[in-house]
């Protein structure tokens, strides 16, 4: 076990996270809550394979995947924003229908084989950094690099730009920013299609770059749901979400890894596959989400932190505010 | 409350245009109505589906109505199927009622699996010990297990505030790598993926047992955890209906404010809500253990706990709805494992989930076509 080689992956497998919880992190931010991440990071993953397995080209897998993606979330976004449903339940919903779509639409692709994966590139000169340059950038999936540019950019777009000071606006005060002649459905629409897009995106990644092929509902693992809990941890800002995905990533690679060789320091492995105590390993990522959510509920509460003011409520202009 | 007008298309250039305002009352027939509507939209939604994919939407469905409802057997097998749904969907139904989201009723059923199948396999109970101690002590074991599973998001919820939906979601796959690791490891048979079958006094009694005096009976495999499953409702219908507490659950739902400002002590009911759900789901494991598969194996449970999210809302969380739903989705489940492709079962349930909550929208709102000019009465 190379340990430059496992944190690689860490990385490459913690930037699936990384997808999911940043799209959520922009439905939140907007006060739209969508508990449909592990359904369409499904639809991704069967959608992105499928197309890639017919047609050979991943970056129209990709392409669809995403759509796929955001298709599911736009659903969410009329039965939530228009019909203001209750988001948790529709978020279930969607959760449930992309499940079983997925299943549906990926009936005979687990026989499917190969296919041609999105390549991988290694940055000259920063590959060489020592330490950090073969873990971050050498023989990464281009994807990595696009998680990478992804957390300055969504920090810099909510936090530095106008339309993401409109965007925290509608999900803490939507009644205010609607006087301020912000639209407040369009903009909730246009973040949880941004949700659905990256969730897709996600779902593409395990199965065009990270771990190839489709293994039914299996294929994603919870990883939806991770993602959910890692928005939470990351108290919806897009760095905090990169630590906890790549940390999660990293767990996970672990986890698989962990269990290849015969004996560990001069020790006779005992997380070895097929072991028993494999079983406790597996246990290890939902029980950390677990108790960071925990820790991470107690930090909230001592520093005044919180969810968007009006994540989960539904905007009915005209209507006294909650 | 103001009549809220939603910017439904709301394009200025058409000649009428779709409103949609706040109904201050319903009519009773309304609720109902549109439950059906609901149910039958998504059965043409996902026919439609099964359609594009190569399927045959007529074949499957009447597949479905003959396999589940085509004979006295084959009707017990339903009742067989929607027996551990009654009691998972009455786990949700309570949960949900409060408005806590209890999405872990999965985990809390394998977990009573496992606690029913610990008397007998570690084993508490030596061999040979009469069933009316091994099934009493198998239904308590089921109960606390389930029960246990189930508070731990209730206190995390309760005391940290941590999001309930989250922890019982991971739950679920704790309680699965739990089960496994019993089911692989010490409790194995000869290496296979489950245990040795239980000893006949851990049987929970089936009507075909009794097929020596009734010979209609012969075959028929309904067991007495259908008895726990209607009991179950109709004391889980009576308590919430009646009585303190029942009232005190409710408002909490309604109105967590008000319960708030009534003394309510939520806390304390958010922690007991848990368990009695948790305890309802893990007797359903232990019935399933113990009145169908009468071992414990890997994949116990085809997502029961995951339908009854679905049972619960279709019963609009009343308990004795979720009877009804449970035996819809009983069928659902049986006739389904010979459908193809295999995911229409749980993709029907996600379609039906969907149409119920867009159903709702007609209840809460008059959904009218208006004419621009006349529109601002």
């Amino acid at each position: 076990m190379d340990p430059t080689l496992i944190l690689a992956a860490g990385i490459a497998s913690g930037t699936i996270l990384l997808f999911a919880a940043i799209g959520e992190i922009f439905a939140e931010r907007a006060g739209v809550l969508n508990l449909g991440v592990e359904g369409m990071m499904l639809m991704g993953a069967v959608a992105g394979f499928s197309t890639t397995v017919s047609t050979g080209n991943p970056w129209l897998g990709l392409a669809v995947a995403m759509l796929a993606g955001g298709l599911l979330s736009l659903l969410h976004g009329v039965i939530t924003i228009h019909f203001q449903a209750d988001q948790v339940v529709s978020g279930l919903s969607l959760t449930f229908l992309g499940t079983g779509l997925a299943r549906v639409l990926g009936e005979g692709l687990s026989s499917a084989g190969g296919t041609s994966l999105l390549p991988r590139l290694t940055i000259p000169l920063l590959a060489d950094v020592p330490g950090i340059g073969p873990v971050l950038f050498r023989n990464q999936s281009v994807l990595v690099y696009v998680g990478y540019l992804l957390v300055p950019a969504a920090w810099y777009w909510i936090h530095r730009t106008r339309p993401g000071l409109h965007l925290r606006a509608a999900g803490e005060q939507p009644a205010s920013a609607d006087a301020l002649g912000i639209d407040v459905y369009r903009l909730r629409y246009a973040y949880v299609f941004v949700g659905g897009l990256l969730a897709g995106l996600a779902g593409a990644m395990i199965t065009l770059a990270i771990q190839p092929g489709w293994f039914s509902d299996q294929t994603v693992g919870g990883r939806g749901w991770i993602a959910v809990g890692l928005v939470i941890f990351a108290q919806w800002s897009p760095v905090r979400a990169a630590i906890g995905a790549f940390l999660f990533g990293a767990i996970f690679r672990f986890i698989l890894d962990v269990q290849g060789p015969a004996d560990l320091f001069g020790i006779a492995n005992p997380f070895r596959a097929g072991q028993s105590a494999t079983f406790f390993l597996g246990m290890l990522p939902y029980v950390l989400v677990i108790v960071v959510l925990v820790l991470g509920s107690r930090e909230a509460t001592r520093r005044r932190l919180g969810a968007p003011a009006a994540l989960g409520l539904p905007y009915v202009r005209g209507e006294r505010g909650h | 409350m103001t009549s809220g007008r939603l910017p439904i298309g709301s394009s200025r250039s058409l000649p009428v245009r779709l409103s949609v305002e706040r109904r201050l009352a319903a009519p009773r027939w309304l609720g109902p109505v549109t439950t059906i509507g609901a149910v039958v939209l998504a059965l043409l939604v996902s026919a439609v589906i099964i359609a594009l994919v190569g399927g045959d939407p007529v074949r499957s469905y009447l597949h479905i109505v003959r396999s589940a409802f085509g004979s006295v057997g084959v009707l017990s097998d339903t009742l067989v199927k929607a027996t551990p749904l009654i009691l998972t969907g009455l786990a949700c139904a309570l949960a949900f009622r409060m408005r806590l989201w209890n999405i872990g009723a999965e985990g809390q059923f394998l977990l009573g699996a496992w606690g029913a199948s610990a008397i007998v396999l570690a084993p508490v109970l030596p061999a040979g010990t009469p069933g009316i101690l091994v099934i009493p002590a198998m239904m308590l074991a089921g109960a606390a297990a389930g029960a246990a599973w189930g508070m731990i998001p209730g206190v995390l919820r309760a005391r940290f505030g941590v999001n309930e939906i989250i922890t019982t979601l991971m739950l679920n796959y704790v309680a699965l790598l739990w089960m496994q690791y019993w089911v692989f490891g010490p409790w194995s048979e000869g290496g296979f993926q489950q245990t040795a079958q239980f000893p006949r006094e851990a049987w929970l009694p089936r009507l075909t047992d009794l097929s020596g005096s009734l010979p209609a009976f012969s075959g028929l495999t309904i067991h007495l955890g259908l008895v726990f499953g209607l009991v179950a409702a109709a004391v889980v219908w009576f308590v919430l209906r009646r009585g303190r507490w029942g009232y005190e659950i409710r408002l909490i739902g309604d109105s967590p404010r008000a319960a708030r400002y009534a003394g309510i002590d939520i806390a304390r009911h958010i922690v007991v809500v848990f368990a009695i759900s948790g305890a309802l789901a893990g007797l359903a494991g232990m019935s399933e253990v113990s009145g169908v598969v009468h071992r414990l194996q890997d994949r116990i449970s085809p997502g029961y706990g995951f339908t009854a999210i679905i049972i619960a809302y279709l019963a609009k969380f009343n308990p004795l709805g979720v009877i009804v739903a449970a035996i819809l989705f009983g069928a659902l489940l049986l006739a389904g494992r010979e459908i193809q492709p295999s995911g229409v079962p749980s993709m029907i349930q996600g379609i039906v989930l969907f149409a119920l909550i867009t159903s709702e929208i007609l209840v809460r709102y008059r959904v009218r076509l208006v004419r621009p000019g006349r529109a601002a009465a």
